[in-house]
This record gives C-alpha cells, structure tokens and sequence, in this order.
C-alpha cells in the first residue's frame, strides 16, 4: 500500500464524512430547539435537491439553489405548524411516529411529482471527471465545495446562536422553556423557527452534494441514517462535534473498503452507532455529565 | 372466572371457523391465502403490542427478528449436505435423525436439514440474538431506543442483503413444505389451503390466549407499572430491567415463529421481509389498533395485511401506510378502536369482531 | 359499534369491487406483476407503462385473437410476498391467460413452482437463467441472459489484450446474477479476477471502492448494475485518475445514467439490446422497423427516453399475441406449445427462437456492443474507438 493510495482512501473517507456531516447538523437544530429528532430530516435533503435540480431548469444555479432553500424552509414551517405546533404535551413515542409518517409522507409525494428518475445539478467547478490532484492523490472540487460549505454553515449557526437575539433566545427555550416563556419569548414561534432553519439547512445540503450523489425520490432515508448515527457519535446536538464525528465515521468507513468487501460498509457504521449507544449515549464529545440530565 | 377469561378466545375460534365457512360459501376459498399469510404477520403484530403498548418500548427492528427467523429455517431446509456425506458432524445429524434426503428439481441428491429441526433451531437463533441486543438496548429510552433499534433492523436488512450464502438481493427460493404432525402440512399448494388457514389461525389463537393470560398476570400489571412511571415500579421494588427483557424477548420470538412459519407457506423468503419499512408497517398497525390493545392490533392488523396483500392500495401501499401513521397519532393518539373501552371489557366486544 | 361497521363495508366494497369491472364483448385477462415501486422501480417503471400503453393499442385494433385485452395490473414492490400473493390471485381468482412479469429475478423464482402448479403462463421479464434452467413448461423469459453479456464483454477484452480485471456489482438481483456469471465464465477467457466488490445501490460515493480497484492495478474493470450508483462508480474512477478501459452491462442502457455521468460515461463500452441505437441501425437491419416503432409511441406518450427494460414487457405480449395467433385460438395449452415452438419472432432484445429445451429463446446476437460518444449511445467500433 503505497501513501498515495493511504492518502486516496482518506479522501474518500473525507468525501464521505462531509456529506454524512451536513446531514447531521440538521438534526441537531431542531433537537437542540425541541428534544425531538426529526425522523424526516433526509427528506429535506432530498426536497432541496429535487427543488434545485428542478429550478435549474428555469434559472441560474446559484437563484435555483436560493430557490430550493426558501421553498423548503416554506415546507419545514408548514410541516411544524400543521404537525407539530398543536399538540399538547406529546410523547416522545407519539413524536417518533409522527415524524416517521411525515417522512414515508413526502417521499411518496416526492415519487408522484418527479417520477422515479435520478437526477443532479451540475458540478459547481468543473465537470464529473475534474479533479485536483496531488501528486497521486486526487479530489473532486466538489467536495471541497461540499466542505467549505459546511464550516461556513457552523460557522454562521455558531454565530447566530452566540450572538443573536433570537439565537439566545432559541437557546434559552431549548435550556429551560418554562423560564424562557415567562421571559416572554414565544417557546412555539421558537419551535417553528428550528424546523425552518434545519429545512432550509438540509435543503443546501441537498443541493450541494447532489452533483456527488444523485437525488432520488427515495435518497432521504439512508442519508438521514447516516446522519443519525453521526449526529449521536458526536453527541446530540453539537454541530461542531457532528463534523468531527462525520469525518471520523467516514474515514472509518472508507478503510474498512480497504480490509472488507464493500457490501458491510453500513454493518460496520451502524455496529458503531450502537456500540456508543450502548457505552456512552452522550457521543465521543459530549458532555456526560450534562447528558445525564437529559433523559434517554 | 377461567371461562369468562376465555371466552373472548372461544369467540375468537369461532369467527375463525365462521369465515372460513363463509369464504366456501361464497365460492371465495381463495381469500383463505392472503388470510393465512396475514395470520402469521399477526403472530408479529401481538407481539409487538405486548411491547410497545403494555411494556411502552418502541421497536423499529422487528422485521428483523421475523427475518432471522425466517431465513434460518430457509437456509437450513434448502442447504445441500449432500457433499459432506460422511463427515463427523453431518453423520451425527443423520444419526439423531435431523437430516431428510431428497432429490432437488434438477434431479440431484439433497441432503438438508428436517424442518422440524430447522424451526427449533431458527427460533433458538431468534431468542438469543434478541437476547444479547435486547439486553444493553432496553436500558435506552425514548429516541435513542428506536434509533438503536432501527440500527438493529438495519444491520439485518443489510446482512440478508450482502450475504450471498442466503441468495443476496434474490433470497431464498425452492424451501420445502413444513410437515408438522397427523398430515398437517405447511404448504402453499392451493389443495391444502383450508389445512393452512386452520394451522395459521391456530397459532394466533394459541399466541393471543398465551397474551391475554399473561397481561392478566402479575406481570401484566407489573408491565402497566412499568409503562405508566418505570421509575416508580423500579421504587416498588418491580425488577423493570428483567420484565422489559423478558418481553422483548417473547415479541421476538412471536415474530420469528411468523418468520419460519409463512417462510415455509410460501416456499421463499426475500430482503423486502427484513426492510426497515416493514418494521414501520408493524409499528403502524399497532399504532392504528390502539398501542395497548391485543385484539385492536390483530383486528386492524389482518384488515391491513390482507388488503394490502390483495394489492388492494396498488402503488400507493407505503403511502397508506405512512398517511394511517400520520393520522392516528395526530387525531386518535389512542388507536381507533377506543383502547379504554377495549381494556374494561377484556375484549369481549372485539373478540366478535376482531375475526378477519 | 359504528367503526367496525364502517370497516366491514369497507371491506366488502373492496372484496366486491374486483369483480365489478365487467367490458364489452369476449375478453381476455392478461396479469402482470411489476414493481412499479420499491427497489426496482427503475424496472417495473417503464415495463407497466409499457404494457398499458401497447394494450390500448392492441385493443384499438382489435386485441388477441379476437378478444379485447383485460389488463390486471399489480404493483408488487420487488417484495417476493407479495409476488407470491399476487401470482396465486391472478391464477386462482382472476383466472389469467397469462402472467407477464416480474420485473426481478428473485421474484420470478419465487412464483416459477405457482405458474407450473396452476398451468399459466408465465413471461419473466427478469435475466437470471435459474428461471428457465432447469426448464419448467409454462415457464418463458423475454430478457436476455446474463452469460450472453458477460460473453460478449470478454470477446471484447480479449481484442484488446485486457487479461486482469476488476469487478463491480450493485447489492441488488441484477447486480448479483451478474456478477456470478462473470465469476464462472472468466477463466474460461483466460481473464483473471484481481479485485471484486459489491457496492450499495444507495451508495453515494465509492471513491473507495474504486480506489481498491486503482490499488490492484486492474486493466479494465467491469461495472455490473442497475441502478444510478453506477454512475457514480465510473464518475469516481475518472476523479482518482483510474483511465482504465470501463466495462458496464447492459443495465446502464438507461440514457439518463449517461447524462448523470456527463463526460465520464464517454467511451464506456457495454453490450446492449439495439434499441438504444435504433436511429443510427443500418436501412437493412431486421430489429430497426419493430425497435423506431416502440421506440416512437413511448416517447411520445410519456416524454421519456424509452429503456431496454420496457422493451422487455414489449417482446412478452408480442410473444404471447404471435403464440395466439400460431394455435389459432385461445386454448390455454395450445397457445403454451405455440409458444414453445415459435422461432424468428423479431421483438427490441433480439430475435427469439424458442424450443422445449430453450425458454429462453435469445442468443449473444442479441447483445450489440456500443459506446457513449457526445453523451448519446452509439454502436461501438474498434477502428472507431482507436482514433
């Protein structure tokens, strides 16, 4: 095994990583907001780049992409206000199953309206087969574009929730809502505001790492698992820690092709979920004294 | 007190009977098949009740546990010993009398596992996977409970899925018929149909008296405890670790004995059985019967699996399925037939009805 | 009392309703299970749409043998279950003629023992040869076989000296067939196997995976699938600088992977049925009238570039209508020897020539090498490919 090719299996690792990181930070938004995961966030994924292929057609890429995140963020507010907002007092199991319906919900209207064809927005820099190289080594420019998007995104979501107003007060009502409400912030405008921002942060998502892998009717579900599993190894909630943790379980992934037929890759990514699931539910970087508060 | 116990059972046995008479008297004795095959998704949909609506833990994996089940006695009823005649442990099998020779349909000799034993076997499997994963997931809660119970399902689905010793994405195919005892035959000829809904029907009869007992006991109102406030029961002194594993563990083995037993009907078994959305279609149904409620589960659980296996929903089968989940837990969180109601009048008035 | 109620009509409604649809004059019912949806859909898709767009056709001129056609539908999801539900349906209750269908190969053995036990045809539009080997009587295959293919994949490899190959295949029944028939028949060309993988259909990169294959030096590499991950697969090859000769099977003939893998798919070389060159066949070629005429009302119906998938369900009811036409009537069993006895029908995979021994009915002939030049199929040439 030559470096070059060491250095390769790591690309693809990174490759991997970032996509299942982006997913991530989604589910993290709304669960830090509400305590609940979203079992429809790769649908979102999968609406913004659906959206975006199919404005594509009408305008430049860059409004087609503005386009596809606005009228998923139109979504996720419909969807929290017509699902969600009106409940009282649900359980955690009645969540589940709500947000589970809403995901085989969309998926089949997703199949009505597009059909079962694959479809992609064009590379942002290049063609398909462009690609940078270092010595041997090799990368797509999209992958680069899907990581520089990424740090942007925690970047700007650490800001807004640091410094903004309405960031604080997001994060007071997922602190504390009683608290929050008798401070005279909105706890259900704060809900519907999650699902907002993590639809439209799937939906960019979508969008930019459609060019890599295709969208399909049905590509939301075993993105989302990937998300989960890298969201919990990084500890619910820590969109920091969700890149880490993604980086991580695809480099991870990646050797393992190296070792094993390719066919378990997902055995091996799951077998670790649970392996944490069952040693230290708070993630490789959470906080477990904090996450012993929380209820598992 | 025993009778009125039963009498719900009783009740049960007769719409079984009732229906298939009707079925022959309408000139319907089709329709026996997709009953039989709902029949034996029922085992898995009691058993999952008995998890999810009186233990109050979720499980997106139990597709799972019916395809362990299933692809066990599949593989073990169809793998050619044939070859290893004469090797220590095969001539031990054929020495206990586990092994049953036969000709393939190309003409070979076959040398394969008795189904009986297959069956034992798969369900031994079965208990001990559910087991050892019952045992670190059920100390989980809330999200983290069905995520690792998804996972679960998932590593099975892809196990079944990137194993080509159990024919990969085809499955199983050719698995014999299951002779069980006194000419009784698991089998899909349509000659035995009326035989097989009787020995379907049998089993779900055996598996709700076996469940309406049980949630009557002691450890029904220990499992109330424990789904009403774990915490409390575990203050009283109810050991809810135990109780939760134990019934894991019964809802797994219900599901593989569905597995094994409708593997053998219908001579097959493919991946789609151990798909993460199966396991939603049981979570849906029981959803649908009332989470806590036995004879709603098997009511709407026949209902949906016969129409569904009738290709009545056409395309749109997942749809209905997701839309039903939608529904119910927005509108009638519940279940649409009253669980309240259902748990004071222990299922009399469903016991009619519940039939398929 | 009311929901049970409710229920029960429901029930009724839909146990009724099946045998509400009564149309004019002597008909004939035909099934068909597909998967519209599920895993497959990709398959079943353009096979359904296929079959309702060319029996409203039939129908308009009259139907088979002087009946209208009854098309009874199904949509099994590529679940065996419910295959096997759906099969024992049509032949119990419905009472079919025939049954065309299933769209996958692990479905279609499944319900082979049903078709033969309730005597009905049965026309898989799936490839793997356990469907017709061993040789069940009532049951056929319109597509082509897989060893055909991988034959014609290796005739080409040799031309060009290629003797260490790596191989890919998808996790899915088409991925799997091909890739046993690949397996067996390699060494018998001298070819060696360096490096085997099977990647996820869902897949989303396999950068990885071809870099295994760029690790093992391969010289060319084989991409056996069906689905849209293959694409992915020669996109990723070209991004690690694998510029290695690129093998796919006939699952890539679905243009729309070509597009999705822009400049990557030029020059990827696979066997084919001709109804992907159709427009560019020579004036005298059998196959070119029957391929531009299906090819033309499919893309006009529904705007989509028609597949060698849909020319499946095309060939089986053109089979079935030309067995009929044969026995002169619509005795089920004479139309079955009819059937198994036709020879020089000209359908989209080729030219079938059934016999006793061959239910298959196709030869390598029905494979056509061909390559993506400017981002459309075209015939592929040696002298063509060196310049």
């Amino acid at each position: 095994m030559s470096l070059a090719l060491l250095f390769q299996y790591l690309v693809a690792g990174i490759t991997y990583g970032t996509i299942y990181a982006i997913v991530a930070i989604g589910f993290n938004i709304i669960y830090n907001a509400t305590g609940i995961i979203n079992f429809a966030q790769g649908e979102f994924v999968m609406l913004g780049g659906m959206i975006g292929v199919t404005l594509r057609a009408l305008l430049p890429m860059p409004v087609a992409i503005a386009g596809a995140v606005i009228a998923t963020m139109l979504v996720g507010a419909l969807i929290e206000m017509l699902f969600i907002r009106w409940l009282r007092r649900p359980s955690v199991l009645r969540l589940i199953i709500i947000t589970i319906g809403l995901s085989i919900a969309i998926r089949e209207l997703a199949l009505l309206l597009w059909g079962e064809g694959v479809r992609a927005l064009p590379y942002f820099t290049g063609t398909a087969v462009t690609s940078l190289s270092v010595g041997d080594v090799h990368i797509s420019p999209q992958v680069l574009w899907v990581l520089g998007i990424s740090a942007v995104m925690v970047a700007a979501l650490n800001f807004f929730f640091a410094r903004t107003l309405l960031g604080r007060q997001m994060r007071a009502c997922a602190c504390n809502r009683e608290a929050a409400q008798l401070c005279g912030i909105s706890a259900k405008n704060m809900v519907t505001l999650s699902f907002v921002l993590s639809a439209g942060i799937g939906a960019l998502a979508g969008c930019v790492i459609s060019p890599i892998t295709y969208v399909q009717y049905d590509s939301g579900s075993s993105l989302a698992l990937k998300g989960f599993t890298v969201a919990i190894l990084g500890g619910l909630g820590n969109s920091m820690a969700a890149v880490a943790a993604g980086l991580l379980l695809g480099t991870l992934e990646s050797f393992s092709i190296w070792v094993m037929p390719a066919a378990y890759k997902d055995v091996i990514a799951i077998s670790i979920l649970l392996l944490i699931l069952f040693v230290r539910p708070s993630g490789l970087f959470g906080n477990a004294e904090a996450a012993r508060l929380k209820d598992y | 007190m025993g009778r009125r116990r039963n009498l719900p059972i009783v009740a049960l046995a007769m719409a079984v009977i009732a229906v298939q008479l009707l079925t022959a008297a309408a000139g319907k004795p089709q329709y026996l098949t997709q009953l039989t095959m709902a029949g034996y998704y029922s085992l898995v949909i009691v058993g999952l009740t008995l998890l999810m609506g009186y233990t109050g833990q979720i499980s997106l994996g139990h597709a799972g546990f019916f395809a362990i089940g299933g692809y066990t006695s599949g593989l073990l009823t169809t793998y050619n010993l044939h070859p290893l005649i004469g090797q220590i442990p095969v001539s031990i099998l054929q020495a206990c009398g586990l092994l049953v020779s036969g000709k393939d349909l190309y003409g070979a000799d076959l040398l394969v596992v008795r189904p009986w034993a297959a069956c034992v076997v798969a369900l031994l499997v079965t208990i001990g996977i559910a087991y050892l994963v019952g045992k670190p997931v059920l100390k989980l809660k809330g999200h983290y409970l069905a995520m690792a119970t998804l996972g679960f399902g998932t590593i099975v689905y892809k196990v079944v899925l990137g194993s080509s010793l159990v024919g990969a994405a085809d499955g199983i195919s050719d698995i014999p018929a299951f002779p069980l005892f006194a000419g009784l035959v698991v089998t899909g000829k349509s000659a035995l149909r009326a035989q097989n809904y009787y020995v379907a029907w049998g089993l779900v009869l055996g598996a709700m008296a076996l469940l309406t007992n049980l949630i009557r006991s002691r450890v029904g109102r220990a499992l109330r405890a424990i789904h009403g406030a774990e915490d409390a029961a575990n203050a009283m002194g109810v050991d809810t670790g135990r109780y939760k594993l134990q019934m894991f563990v019964l809802s797994a083995a219900l599901a593989a004995l569905g597995g094994v037993f409708l593997t053998h009907y219908n001579g097959g078994i493919g991946p789609s059985e151990a798909s993460v959305m199966k396991s939603v279609r049981y979570v849906a149904i029981v959803a649908v019967g009332g989470m806590a409620n036995l004879w709603g589960a098997l009511f709407m659980g026949v209902l949906l699996n016969f129409l569904s296996l009738r290709g009545s929903f056409g395309s749109y089968d997942d749809a209905v399925f997701g839309l039903i989940l939608l529904a119910i837990m927005l509108f009638a969180p519940d279940g649409l037939l009253r669980a309240e109601f259902a748990r004071r009048l222990p299922g009399l008035r469903r016991g009619q009805k519940a039939a398929p | 009392m009311k929901t049970p109620g409710i229920l029960a009509t429901l029930i009724l409604a839909s146990l009724l309703g099946a045998g509400a649809t009564q149309a004019r004059g002597p008909t004939i019912k035909i099934g068909a299970i597909f998967s519209v949806t599920g895993p497959a859909a990709n398959l079943g898709g353009p096979e359904a749409r296929t079959l309702e767009m060319l029996v409203q056709e039939a129908n308009k001129r009259g139907g088979i043998g002087g009946s209208q056609i009854e098309l009874v539908l199904k949509d099994s999801a590529s679940s065996p279950e419910k295959a096997i539900s759906f099969a024992k349906q049509l032949i119990e209750e419905d009472k079919v003629f025939a049954i065309i269908g299933p769209s996958t190969s692990g479905e279609t053995l499944k319900i082979k023992g049903i078709a033969e036990e309730g005597k009905t045809m049965l026309l898989s539009c799936a490839a793997a040869e356990a469907i017709v080997n061993p040789v069940a009587s009532y049951v056929f295959k319109v597509a082509p076989n897989d060893s055909h293919a991988a034959r014609r994949i290796f005739e080409q490899m040799k031309k060009m000296g290629i003797a260490k190959i790596g191989l890919l295949s998808s996790n899915t029944g088409f991925g799997k067939a091909g890739k046993e028939q690949v397996e067996k028949l390699a060494p018998s060309f001298g070819i060696g196997i360096v490096a085997n993988e099977v990647y996820e259909k869902e897949a989303t990169d396999l950068t990885a995976v071809v870099t295994k294959l760029k690790a093992a030096n391969v010289q060319a590499f084989i991409n056996w699938s069906i689905e849209p991950a293959q694409a992915i697969v020669i996109k990723n090859a070209r991004q690690v600088g694998l510029s290695v000769p690129v093998f796919q099977s006939h699952g890539f003939g679905n243009i729309q992977y070509a597009k999705a893998a822009g400049p990557a798919a030029e020059g990827v070389i696979f066997p084919a049925s001709r109804l992907l060159v159709a427009d560019s066949l020579p004036a005298g070629d059998k196959q070119k009238p029957v391929l531009l005429k299906y090819k033309q009302s499919y893309e006009a119906r529904y705007h989509e570039d028609a597949s060698t998938f849909g020319g499946h369900a095309h060939d089986a009811l053109l089979l079935l209508g030309k067995a009929v036409e044969k026995a002169g009537g619509l005795d089920k069993e004479k139309v079955r020897a009819a059937l198994e006895s036709l020879q020089g029908v000209v359908g989209t995979a080729g030219i079938f020539n059934f016999s006793a021994h061959d239910h298959g009915g196709l030869d390598m002939d029905a494979f056509e090498m061909q390559t993506v030049k400017n981002g459309k199929f075209v015939v592929y040439s040696d002298a063509a490919a060196k310049q």
